[in-house]
């Protein structure tokens, strides 16, 4: 049925729109604002895709650059963070493709896995498990544990669950459906969940740092 | 209502997106299934906690270099 909606919000501007515009008008400063606010969202994301800290590096110099220079075709259909992360994933994708030159690497790698979509460890977690560990003990085991995940799977969780892009964001950025958005998040959840019961179970948990594959 | 159909409906739990009605069925089932109850309970904090944790913080002298280095390109036209 073909209806003219309103757009939502439509008298209310995003500050980003107006600090593109600026940037658009030829005031450089206006883009410091933009990579100040969103530097270390863009390097974190980097970081997740590569798992590797000077490709993470790379990548956020190259996709602010690459923002710039292709300012003139942002629409503003969508936010301007949402098309800043779409560039960010597809510059980590392809810093990922040439580090292992000839192998073809895409966020479908590794989704055709059964692993989590049933839990089997329901112990449940001590009530702060957190507090078991140092802050240290506590990143490391964070980041063994995500890096575990397919990376069709740790993209999306990512995307979605840490950086707060909703479901169909998500899934704009990455080219998939919003079900295949919506299954890989579920799936995602849960591997991580069972993978993070083996530290936080209610029980006296293991100390050791010997994390898991 | 079955531990299959439960899990189906998780996501929407925990992004509170589930309709009144399917909302009083989840909880009707989590009364008497502490399997469910777990899952939910632990797949909650799971999300917390990666939200509340910074694993790959970018330093502060990193952050100055490479914002530097961005904005020199910038106004050089990239």
């Amino acid at each position: 049925m073909a209806t003219i909606q309103p757009i939502a919000g439509e008298n209310e501007q995003h500050p980003d729109v107006a600090l593109v515009e600026r940037v658009r008008g030829g005031d450089v400063s206006a883009y410091d604002t933009l990579v100040r606010k969103y530097d270390r969202q863009i390097f974190r994301i980097a970081q997740h895709i590569t798992q590797n800290r000077e490709d993470a590096e790379d990548v956020m110099q190259d996709a602010f650059l690459k923002a710039y220079e292709k300012l003139e075709q942002f629409q503003g259909n969508s936010k301007f963070y949402t098309w800043l992360v779409r560039i960010a994933v597809n510059e980590s994708l392809m810093r990922l493709r040439k580090r292992r030159t000839g192998r073809m690497v895409s966020i479908d790698e590794d989704v055709e896995t059964e692993e989590g979509s049933v839990p089997r460890d329901l112990a449940d977690w001590a009530p702060d498990p957190e507090q078991n560990y140092t802050q240290a003990e506590l990143a490391e085991i964070l980041r063994k544990t995500i890096q575990g995940l397919p990376q069709g799977f740790r993209v999306v969780f990512v995307l979605r669950d840490v950086e707060g892009l909703s479901t169909e964001e998500t899934a704009e950025t990455l080219g998939l459906s919003v079900p295949a958005v919506k299954s890989r998040l579920l799936r995602a959840r849960l591997q991580l969940r069972e993978r993070l019961t083996r530290y936080f179970r209610s029980k006296k948990g293991p100390k050791e740092m010997g994390v898991e594959k | 209502m079955t531990c299959t159909e439960f899990l189906a409906q998780l996501d929407d739990l925990l992004d509170d997106a589930v309709t009144t009605e399917m909302r009083a069925d989840l909880r009707e089932h989590l009364r008497g299934c502490e399997h469910c109850e777990v899952t939910l309970n632990t797949t909650r904090k799971t999300i917390e906690i990666y939200r509340s944790h910074e694993i790959y913080a970018l330093p502060t002298d990193l952050r100055e270099r490479l914002h530097a280095a961005i904005m020199a390109r910038c106004k050089k036209g990239c």
